[in-house]
């Protein structure tokens, strides 16, 4: 499904745009000027990546530390241990749309029941 | 260099490990961890975790299927350091050598002075910690918090939301003043006073009173006041844990002394996390960075000059940063509040606790502060870093 972004004339470069969909896709207009879309909240924690620190293709949570690749949504640090979804992003007549990835949102974790303790 | 021996197996820890493989590292390597458990991550612990909405799985800081290659000795506690072969003595008598030692041994509650306490009386650092807090929250009732930092601050938002009926009591005149200052100190803990959480301020504690079967029943406030307590929190800060490195020769003061790259005056030895006062060009001074992305970041510097043998030429870490979540509201800091001459509102209205001050010295931002402000924060905490670096 296509979905209008905003105009890119409106999405400078180093700005995000929060997309309210079900789940909200955030939108970013890198300094090298590429654009990206990935599932806006933290894997982590709830919290908005369109409000995190864009530095080249990655962006850091604003809450903790964990930093998302944008063009693959592999995650390099705790606390998050998810990746997030990308989506694609096309430009169109000076538009940015977003085409949702058909992948289900949201894994469930699999790291259940490892803290306990013991040498590994 | 073949064999490195991290020392302590927390977040500063788990992150010199990964550090030392991401950039090279092939050799042996062993994590050495006082607690029985895996890496785990402590900001939970006073929030999620201790109000029952986060289970031991999501503690859980190593990746699905993570492997380091490191041989792990849990529930094992350094207790010697020698200089001349950088052996690590065990308590359980084991001894572990090796080329380069990182140390991570993390800090420990203080606790109030005199014996140990009545049961009931809890510090919050470890994750057995909130287990036995957890328990005594779950019988309701009174909690008196010790203290008005952040985790006490956190701890009283917890239990409030799980229905106690709680009162902090905290030394100094206004909580937090510290870390934010005199102004927004008092603006961050006006948030007790807006849920009904009593504040006493500027009054220490002289001690705590049991019932005849070693429960505690009140705390007693030094000017004589007494406060009838089911349970009590006494959070009222942490030290660094370097007494296992006396005579060693390495230096200590409030911590393990480093210089601005991790290592100490001892070849091959750095030391990172809670217990490490690296040495901060910019306030000429040595501190102790308390604060988890510290202990996330600082340990690729530290690693790199380790291998380097110093030589490394690091980018200087960012500005500390910190965030606290209390009453539903949303609080990072960014920068170093001590020294700063004026604290500006840029957005927002304190009363309302959303807000983003910033904090100057001679016209130049040196912290920034957010209740509830994301966006804004994460831009001036960019500017922060780049005028650092």
């Amino acid at each position: 499904m296509m979905i209008p972004v905003c105009r890119l004339a409106d999405l400078p470069r180093g700005e995000a745009f929060r997309l309210e969909t079900d789940p909200p896709v955030a939108v970013f207009h890198t300094e090298e000027g590429e654009l990206y879309a990935v599932d806006d909240t933290c894997t982590h924690q709830d919290a908005s990546l369109a409000d995190g620190w864009l530095e080249g293709c990655e962006v850091e949570c604003p809450l903790h530390a964990s930093k998302f690749d944008l063009r693959t949504g592999a995650v390099d640090a705790p606390p998050a241990r998810r990746p997030v979804r990308t989506h694609e992003v096309v430009v169109e007549d000076g538009m940015v749309h977003v085409r949702l990835s058909a992948a289900a949102p949201g894994p469930p974790s699999c790291a259940a029941g490892r803290l306990a303790g013991g040498a590994g | 260099m073949r064999a490195v021996l991290v020392v302590g197996a927390s977040l500063a820890g788990l992150s010199a490990a990964r550090a030392l493989r991401a950039q090279g590292y092939d050799g042996r390597l062993v994590v050495v961890g006082d607690e029985p458990h895996r890496p785990y991550d402590r900001p939970p612990l006073s929030k999620e975790f201790l109000a029952g909405r986060a289970d031991e799985a999501a503690l859980v800081l190593e990746a699905d299927g993570e492997d380091l290659g490191a041989e792990w000795l849990l529930g094992a506690r350094a207790v010697t350091l020698d200089p001349g072969t950088r052996g690590v003595g065990l308590a359980d008598g084991r001894a572990v050598t090796a080329d380069g030692v990182v140390i991570a041994t993390g800090a420990a509650a203080r606790t109030l002075p005199g014996a140990a306490g009545p049961s009931g009386v809890h510090t919050l650092r470890t994750l057995d910690d909130a287990r036995a807090l957890r328990a005594d929250l779950a019988r309701g009732g009174r909690l008196v918090v010790i203290g008005g930092g952040f985790i006490g601050a956190e701890v009283a938002s917890t239990a409030y939301a799980l229905g106690l009926d709680v009162t902090v009591v905290e030394a100094a005149p206004t909580p937090l003043s510290g870390p934010l200052g005199e102004t927004m100190g008092g603006v961050v803990s006006g948030l007790h006073a807006d849920h009904g959480v009593r504040l006493l301020c500027g009054t220490g504690v002289r001690g705590t009173e049991a019932d005849g079967g070693g429960r505690v029943v009140a705390v007693v406030l030094a000017d004589g006041r007494r406060l009838p307590a089911d349970t009590v929190v006494v959070g009222i800060g942490a030290r660094p844990c370097t007494d296992w490195l006396a005579g060693s020769g390495i230096e200590l003061g409030d911590g393990v002394l480093c210089g601005a790259d991790g290592r100490t005056g001892l070849p091959g030895v750095v030391a990172v996390g809670d217990c490490a006062a690296w040495y901060d060009p910019a306030a000429g001074a040595h501190h102790r960075v308390e604060h988890w992305t510290g202990a996330l970041e600082r340990p690729a510097t530290a690693v790199a000059a380790l291998l380097s043998g110093g030589a490394g030429g690091q980018r200087a870490p960012r500005p500390p940063y910190f965030w606290s979540d209390q009453y539903g509201v949303r609080i990072q800091f960014a920068g170093r509040a001590a020294g700063a001459d004026t604290v500006t509102v840029e957005e927002g209205v304190p009363e309302e606790r959303d807000v983003l001050a910033v904090y100057r010295r001679g016209g130049v931002p040196v912290a920034v502060l957010g209740m509830n402000r994301p966006r804004s924060f994460t831009r001036w905490r960019k500017q922060l870093a780049a005028a650092a670096s």
